[in-house]
C-alpha cells in the first residue's frame, strides 16, 4: 500500500517540474522581450537616478508657505470625491437591483445590463477623467462624472455578488404573503444589505479620493491642477507640499472610512 | 380561549444609539451639502452632448485602419508596449517586494517594531500616488515607456510587498523549525522552507497585481509614461473620435483578456 | 368539521415537469375542504415541497389547474395573483424570517399585501395594525419579544413569529413546509399547538408537509401519502393504520410506474 502511494507521488512531482522550467522560461523570454520594447535598461536608472533622487531631495524640501494656496483647490478635490461617490452610488444602487438574478428573473435583461457593466469596470479612473474633460470641458465637473462611472463600476461589481448570497427564504415568504416586487424589495432585501451597501460606498470613497486629487493633472479639477504646474515650472519643493498634504489627507480619510466600516459590519 | 389584549408598548428608546444615528445622518447630509457649494454645473460645454454621441458613433464605428499599419504607432503595437510596461514593472516589483515582505511580515523571534516600521513604510508607499511616481520618473529619464516601468515597478511594490508579507504570515512555522533543527542558517531556513511554501500565494499575488498594473499602464500613457494612453489622449485632442473608440475597445478588450487569463491560471494554483 | 364540504383547495390533473425534466408531480387530483387539518406524507424528494410550492404558484406547474376558493390561481396574473397568495399563509422549514428587521417589522410584514407600495415603503402601518401585531404574538407568548432583532431569537420562537406572521395575513389557508423540521421535539410540539389554534380558533384550513410520523398522527385530521410525485394514499387519519406510513416511508423501492 505504501508502495503504491510512493509511486503516486513521485510522477505527478515530475510533471510539474517541467511545467515549472516552462514558465521559467517563458518569464524569461517576457523579461527580455519586454525590456526591448520598452527601453528600460538597468543603465538608464542608474544614469539617472541621481537626477531622480535630486528631485527627491528637493520634494523632501516642501515649501511650507505653499500650503495655503493648497487648501481651496484641496477642498474643490474632496467635494469632487463626495459628489462622484454620491451620485455613482445612488444610480449603481438601482442599477444592481436590475441585475441581481434573485430578484429580476430575466436572464436576457440582467445579462446584457451585466456585460455592459464589465466593460465599464475596465476603464481605469484617468482615462474616464480624460473622455469626460473632451465631452464636459475642462473643471471639475468632468472630475466628478468620472468619478461616478468609476463609483458605479466599483459598487455594482461587489454590492451584486453580496445581494446575490442573500437568505433567499425572506423573498419566498414576502413572495407568499403576496407582496409586490417593491415591497419584496423593501422588506426582504434592503434590510439584508444595507449594511453591505455603505460599507462599499465608503470603500469607493476611499478610491475616490486618491484618485481625485490626481484627476487634476488632465483638466478634471482638484488639486491635481497645481501639481502640473509645479511640475512644469520645476519648483519641486512645491510639489513635495502638494504631495505631503495629499499623502496626510488620504490617510486621514482612509483611516476614518475603514474604522466607520468596521462599525458597520460589527 | 377569549382573551384580552394588552396594549403595544411604545418602542424603548436607546438615546445614546438614537442620537448618534442622528449626528451621522446630519453630518452626511452636512458633508454632501458643502459638496455642492461652489461646483459650477451650469459649466458644461454646450457641445457635451454632440460630443457624448460622437464618441459613442466612434464606438460602433471604429477606425479599423488604425488596428495595425506596421508603423508601430498603431493600435496593437501600442496595446504591446502597454503589456510591457505591466509585465516588467509587475516583476521589478515583485522582485523588491520580497525583501520588503520579510521586513515587514509579523513572524516570531522579532521584535516588534521591526515589523511595525516595515508596514508603515509600505504604507507610505501605497499612498504616495502612482502617477505622481511616473512624473518623477518622467523628469528624471525623460519621457516613455521606461519611465512608465519604474513607476509601476515602485509603486506596486506598496501593495505587493503587504500581500507577500501577509502569505509570509499565514505560514506554518513547522517546516520552519525542522530546517533549523537539522542545523540550517538564516538563509537556508528562508531558501528551503519558506520559499517553497510560499511560491503559489506569491505567485497569485503577482498574478493579481498584474492585473492591476495592466490597467494602470494604460493610463500612464496620459501623462507621458508610455503605451496606449499617450495616442487617446492625442486622439481625444485632435477629435479623432472613431480613433478614440478603436483605442478604447483595443484597452476594454485588452484588460478582459488578462483578467481572464489571469484568473484561469489562479483558479489552477490553489 | 368535514361536514362543511366547501372545497377550499382543488387540485386538477396538476402536473409539474421541471426545467431539467424532472417529473415533481403527476396527475395530481386532489379536494380540500374548507378547515380540514391535512398531513402530507412522504420521503424527502417525492414531492411534498412541490406540491405545496405549486398551491401559492412558488412553484409554475406545467400542466392542469389549481383552484383556490373556487378561484384558479394557475391563470391569475399581477394583482390578482398577490391578492390570491394574500389569502394563502405559508410556514417555512426555515422560518424565513427577515433576520436583520426587528420582531415587530417581521410580523407587520404579513400584512403587505393590504397597503399600496408607498405606505409600506414609508413604514405606514396603521395604529390598529401595530396592535393586531402585537396581538398575534401575545397568543404565540412572544409578547416580551416585540421590539427584539429577530435573529436574537431561538429557532423555535423565530418559528413561532413566522406563525404570528401568518395570523397577521389573515388567511384561508395555511400551508406549513416541514414546520417543525429544525426543531428540537419540544418546541415542534408548541408549534404545532400553534398551528393546531390557527386550525380551530380561525377555521384556517391546513395543509403541512410532515417529517415525523408522530406528530403526523397526533395533530393531522386527513393523511395524504405521496411516493414520487403521485397521491398513493388519501383517508382520515382515525382510519389510517400505521401499516399505512410504513409503505410509505418504506415501500418506494420496487414500484416504479413508469
Amino acid at each position: 500500500m505504501s508502495q503504491t502511494d510512493q509511486d503516486l507521488m513521485n510522477l505527478p512531482k515530475k510533471k510539474f517540474k517541467i511545467m515549472n522550467l516552462i514558465w521559467v522560461i517563458l518569464i524569461i523570454v517576457g523579461l527580455f522581450v519586454s525590456i526591448n520594447v520598452t527601453d528600460t535598461h538597468i543603465s538608464v536608472l542608474f544614469e539617472n537616478f541621481s537626477q531622480f533622487t535630486d528631485i527627491f531631495v528637493q520634494m523632501a524640501h516642501p515649501d511650507w508657505s505653499y500650503s495655503s494656496t493648497v487648501f481651496p483647490l484641496l477642498f474643490q478635490t474632496l467635494k469632487m470625491a463626495v459628489l462622484g461617490t454620491v451620485i455613482g452610488s445612488i444610480v449603481a444602487f438601482i442599477y444592481t437591483l436590475l441585475i441581481a438574478r434573485n430578484i429580476v428573473k430575466n436572464k436576457v435583461l440582467t445579462g446584457i445590463l451585466r456585460i455592459i457593466m464589465n466593460i465599464i469596470r475596465t476603464i481605469p479612473d484617468l482615462l474616464l477623467g480624460a473622455i469626460f474633460v473632451a465631452v464636459i470641458g475642462i473643471g471639475p465637473v468632468a472630475g466628478i462624472f468620472a468619478l461616478a462611472v468609476f463609483t458605479f463600476g466599483v459598487v455594482v461589481k461587489l454590492f451584486y455578488e453580496a445581494i446575490e448570497t442573500i437568505d433567499p427564504g425572506p423573498i419566498e415568504a414576502l413572495t407568499a404573503v403576496g407582496a409586490n416586487k417593491l415591497q419584496i424589495i423593501w422588506f426582504a432585501v434592503l434590510p439584508q444589505i444595507m449594511t453591505y451597501f455603505i460599507s462599499y460606498v465608503l470603500y469607493a470613497f476611499e478610491i475616490n479620493v486618491r484618485s481625485s486629487t490626481i484627476l487634476g493633472y488632465i483638466g478634471a479639477g482638484g488639486i491635481g491642477l497645481y501639481l502640473q504646474e509645479t511640475l512644469q515650472t520645476f519648483d519641486y519643493a512645491k510639489t513635495g507640499t502638494i504631495i505631503i498634504v495629499i499623502i496626510v489627507v488620504v490617510v486621514i480619510i482612509d483611516y476614518i472610512s475603514s474604522k466607520s466600516r468596521e462599525a458597520l459590519m460589527k | 380561549m377569549d382573551t384580552t389584549y394588552k396594549q403595544l408598548p411604545p418602542r424603548p428608546i436607546n438615546k445614546k444609539k438614537q442620537l448618534s444615528h442622528w449626528l451621522i445622518m446630519i453630518v452626511t447630509v452636512a458633508i454632501i451639502i458643502w459638496s455642492c457649494t461652489g461646483i459650477n454645473f451650469g459649466g458644461i460645454k454646450s457641445t457635451a452632448a454632440q460630443i457624448a454621441g460622437a464618441i459613442f458613433n466612434g464606438i460602433f464605428h471604429p477606425d479599423w485602419s488604425y488596428v495595425y499599419d506596421g508603423s508601430g504607432e498603431d493600435l496593437v503595437s501600442q496595446l504591446w508596449i502597454t503589456f510591457c510596461i505591466a509585465f516588467l514593472g509587475t516583476f521589478i516589483s515583485a522582485i523588491i517586494s520580497l525583501p520588503f515582505a520579510f521586513w515587514a511580515a509579523n513572524t516570531r523571534h522579532k521584535k516588534w517594531y521591526v515589523s511595525r516600521s516595515g508596514k508603515i513604510v509600505l504604507a507610505v508607499i501605497r499612498s504616495f500616488p502612482e502617477i505622481i511616481l511616473a512624473l518623477m520618473f518622467i523628469k528624471a529619464v525623460g519621457p516613455g515607456s521606461a519611465a512608465g516601468v519604474l513607476a509601476l515597478g515602485f509603486h506596486s511594490v506598496g501593495m505587493l510587498a503587504k500581500l507577500f508579507s501577509e502569505a509570509i504570515e499565514n505560514l506554518e512555522d513547522g517546516p520552519n523549525k525542522a530546517v533549523t533543527a537539522v542545523g540550517g542558517s538564516k538563509f537556508n531556513v528562508i531558501m528551503f522552507s519558506t520559499l517553497p511554501n510560499l511560491m503559489p500565494a506569491l505567485i497569485s499575488n503577482t498574478l493579481y497585481r498584474f492585473d492591476v498594473s495592466i490597467r494602470s499602464a494604460s493610463i500612464l500613457g496620459l501623462v507621458g509614461a508610455g503605451g496606449i494612453g499617450y495616442p487617446l489622449i492625442i486622439a481625444l485632442e485632435y477629435r479623432q473620435w472613431n480613433r478614440v473608440g478603436i483605442i478604447l475597445i483595443g484597452i476594454v478588450i485588452m484588460v478582459v483578456t488578462i483578467d481572464w487569463i489571469s484568473g484561469l491560471i489562479r483558479k489552477k494554483l490553489v | 368539521m368535514a361536514n362543511s364540504e366547501k372545497p377550499m383547495i382543488e387540485l386538477k390533473n396538476v402536473t409539474k415537469i421541471y426545467d431539467n425534466g424532472t417529473v415533481g408531480l403527476k396527475d395530481i387530483n386532489l379536494t380540500i375542504n374548507k378547515g380540514e387539518f391535512v398531513m402530507v406524507v412522504g420521503l424527502s424528494g417525492a414531492g411534498k415541497s412541490t406540491l405545496l410550492r405549486s398551491i401559492n404558484r412558488l412553484h409554475d406547474i406545467s400542466k392542469g389547474d389549481i383552484e383556490i376558493d373556487g378561484e384558479s390561481i394557475t391563470k391569475a396574473k399581477g394583482k390578482n395573483l398577490r391578492l390570491l397568495r394574500r389569502s394563502i399563509g405559508m410556514i417555512f422549514q426555515s422560518f424565513n424570517l427577515v433576520k436583520r428587521s426587528s420582531v415587530l417589522r417581521n410580523v407587520l410584514t404579513g400584512r403587505v399585501a393590504y397597503y399600496p407600495t408607498w405606505k409600506t415603503t414609508l413604514n405606514l402601518f396603521s395604529k390598529e395594525d401595530n396592535q393586531k401585531a402585537y396581538e398575534a404574538l401575545q397568543q404565540v407568548d412572544l409578547a416580551d419579544k416585540v421590539y427584539a432583532r429577530a435573529d436574537e431569537l431561538s429557532g423555535g420562537q423565530q418559528q413561532r413569529v413566522a406563525i404570528a406572521r401568518v395570523l397577521m395575513q389573515n388567511p384561508k389557508i395555511i400551508l406549513a413546509d416541514e414546520p417543525t423540521a429544525s426543531l428540537d421535539p419540544q418546541t415542534s410540539l408548541k408549534v404545532m399547538n400553534d398551528l393546531k389554534m390557527l386550525n380551530e380558533k380561525y377555521g384556517m384550513t391546513v395543509l403541512a408537509n410532515m417529517h415525523s410520523v408522530d406528530l403526523a398522527r397526533q395533530f393531522g385530521k386527513r393523511v395524504i401519502g405521496i411516493r414520487q410525485g403521485q397521491v398513493v394514499y388519501d383517508g382520515q387519519m382515525k382510519d389510517t393504520p400505521e401499516a399505512v406510513f410504513t409503505d410509505i416511508y418504506n415501500g418506494g423501492d420496487g414500484s416504479e410506474e413508469k
